[in-house]
């Protein structure tokens, strides 16, 4: 995990972002090492889908730097930092509708595989695009639910549909924008142990508001205050940081 | 929840057959035979009727192409039309009267200025593509009217149509139907082909949600260029067609109240389905000749008609047919 010497999947240097007179993102500085789980954890309003949206390149921060294995990507739009290996989820769900569950993974898997200027054959009907795609339900439990229409999944589905697109791009880096968010206990159970599963076969950023989720799920987590990062931690350590507490934790461990 | 999966595994292969095969073998079947129908009741309007349908046709089916499936709504559509008729008019007047020239020229022509214009119209979204694809279709109007050498307002008439590789082999009105005809069936197979394509995949995601599209990777502007151009090429095919058909070209080809007239078709038909654009065509062109037989006016009856369609049937003419093909769901 994190022994400081490998270099860092992501390296936010600076990174401030306003609207208006309100800082929503301030001199943000932070290292993502390999293959951890990293959660970012605070209050509604602290900026963490800001944040979020700024890592996957939908809002240009106004100063600062984000490095991404290795090379700049401050000002590189959405879709090449996606074929860089940058692949995230949405807090609110952002599935196709109209599309099959398998659809929605297998176009994610054919912006992986380039040459989507073929004019001519059935998509559909594309094992090269259909088996990968039918791999990846596998793996999020969804592949029973493969030929239904997205819009007539459940609101935990559509969650573990999210997350089937983001992993068919196959990220180096992936960004989790609440996968609990709105979902029942049972449904979250599954959500944590699938998100362990994947632990160490890719790096993931967690924004969560369940901290039972976060605390069994996080390597380290960062602790997010009206837009400013107040304490990187350990689990035990953030659990036991006082200003943490006071800040944030207090309230929502009760 | 597993029972879910079987219905709804059920229930998709019915509709697309009938969506995609039955409705629109039906509609070709119906327009193979206009030309026996005229010959029964001798009537050779209908034949001309019929022609006009197609080449209006070929023109929505691209316009759906982008309506439908990239959610571009062009008011500019007639110019691409005016530009393929041009260039049938223009290149016979200097003698060069075979479609080998003049429909790649057309079909050419048209994809260039669709090309060039795309890319400042696709930075637009909503109301200003809208507004920007006016103008442009405007542009090449008030050039057509002030070309001079070739007519200019009062347009130039075509000393007869194009030979096709030196044989005059749409010489008569009957040759011309069945080759309008196939022209209609090569679009609307190329556009169902499109649609469904990788590439078309791509669009419709766009459509439905651009954000998630670009970040899985696409970079949608670029397709949804692509379609603009082969939806201007195939438009400009249309303008060929009219002007082997009229023999005449003329600015009013692509008046913006023409561009107005394709959107009511794709949408009079049925947004989103290729062949709700040729039902939507015929609707729209058979009512103006029925309706103006009656009414002057005609467009004050066919005007609330749109109305209801819009407003009671989502889908369309072909929504309407469709809820009666399944009225059990």
């Amino acid at each position: 995990m994190s022994n400081g010497l490998a270099e860092p999947v992501l390296r936010l240097e600076g990174l401030s972002k306003n609207f208006g007179s309100l800082v929503v993102t301030d001199n943000v500085t932070l290292d993502i090492v390999p293959s951890e789980l990293h959660a970012i954890i605070g209050p509604n309003g602290a900026g963490k889908t800001t944040l979020i949206n700024q890592l996957s390149g939908l809002i240009t921060p106004d100063a600062g730097r984000i490095i991404f294995a290795g090379a700049d990507v401050t000002h590189l739009p959405p879709n090449l930092r996606a074929l860089r290996g940058l692949s995230r989820s949405f807090q609110i769900t952002s599935i196709l509708s109209g599309f099959s569950v398998l659809e929605n993974v297998a176009l994610a898997v054919q912006a992986r595989m380039g040459s989507s200027f073929r004019f001519f054959g059935r998509a559909a009907k594309e094992k090269a695009l259909n088996d990968p795609a039918m791999d990846v339900l596998e793996r999020t439990g969804m592949a029973h639910r493969a030929h239904a229409d997205a819009n007539a999944l459940s609101h935990g589905e559509k969650r573990a549909l999210e997350l089937a697109i983001a992993l068919a791009m196959q990220p180096k880096l992936l960004l989790l924008d609440e996968p609990m968010a709105g979902i029942g206990p049972e449904e979250t159970d599954k959500q944590v142990e699938l998100l362990r599963a994947l632990k160490g076969q890719m790096t993931m950023i967690l924004v969560e508001h369940d901290m039972t989720a976060v605390f069994a799920l996080a390597d380290r987590i960062s602790v997010l205050v009206r837009g400013s990062i107040v304490k990187t931690g350990l689990p035990v350590e953030v659990r036991a940081d006082p200003q943490v507490v006071t800040a944030y934790l207090g309230e929502e461990m009760e | 929840m597993s029972g879910a999966t079987i219905t709804a595994s059920q229930t998709v292969p019915a509709p697309r057959l009938a969506r995609e095969i039955i409705r629109p073998a039906l509609i070709f079947i119906a327009l193979a035979l206009v030309p026996l129908l005229a010959k029964l009741l001798s009537a050779q309007y209908l034949l001309d009727l019929g022609s006009r349908v197609m080449i209006f046709a070929v023109a929505a089916v691209a316009l759906d192409l982008i309506v439908g499936y990239c959610g571009l709504v062009s008011l500019g559509h007639a110019g691409f039309i005016g530009l393929g008729a041009y260039a049938v008019g223009i290149l016979s007047a200097e003698g060069f009267g075979d479609a080998l020239i003049s429909l790649p020229v057309a079909v050419g022509a048209s994809m260039l200025f669709a090309l060039a214009t795309g890319l400042i119209c696709l930075r637009t979204r909503g109301v200003y593509f809208i507004m920007i694809t006016l103008a442009f279709g405007q542009m090449i109007y008030f050039i057509a009217t002030s070309l001079a050498l070739y007519g200019g307002d009062n347009g130039l008439t075509i000393a007869s149509r194009n030979t096709i590789v030196g044989l005059p082999l749409i010489k008569t009105d009957l040759a011309l139907y069945y080759m309008i005809f196939l022209f209609l069936l090569g679009t609307y197979l190329f556009c169902r082909a499109l649609v469904s394509s990788r590439f078309g995949r791509v669009l419709r995601g766009g459509k439905v949600n651009a954000i998630r599209i670009s970040t899985i990777g696409f970079d949608i502007k670029r397709y949804q260029l692509v379609a603009y151009v082969i939806s201007g090429g195939l438009a400009g095919l249309s303008g060929f067609l009219l002007a082997n058909s009229t023999e005449f070209v003329s600015p009013a080809y692509m008046s913006w109240q023409r561009s107005g007239e394709l959107i009511v078709m794709v949408i009079f038909g049925g947004v989103g389905t290729l062949d709700g654009a040729i039902i939507g065509s015929a609707a729209y062109l058979l009512s103006e000749a029925w309706l103006s037989g009656l009414i002057e006016n005609w467009k004050v009856v066919f005007g609330p008609i749109l109305v209801m369609v819009v407003l009671f049937a989502r889908g369309g003419l072909i929504g309407i047919s469709a809820k009666l093909w399944r009225p059990q769901s």
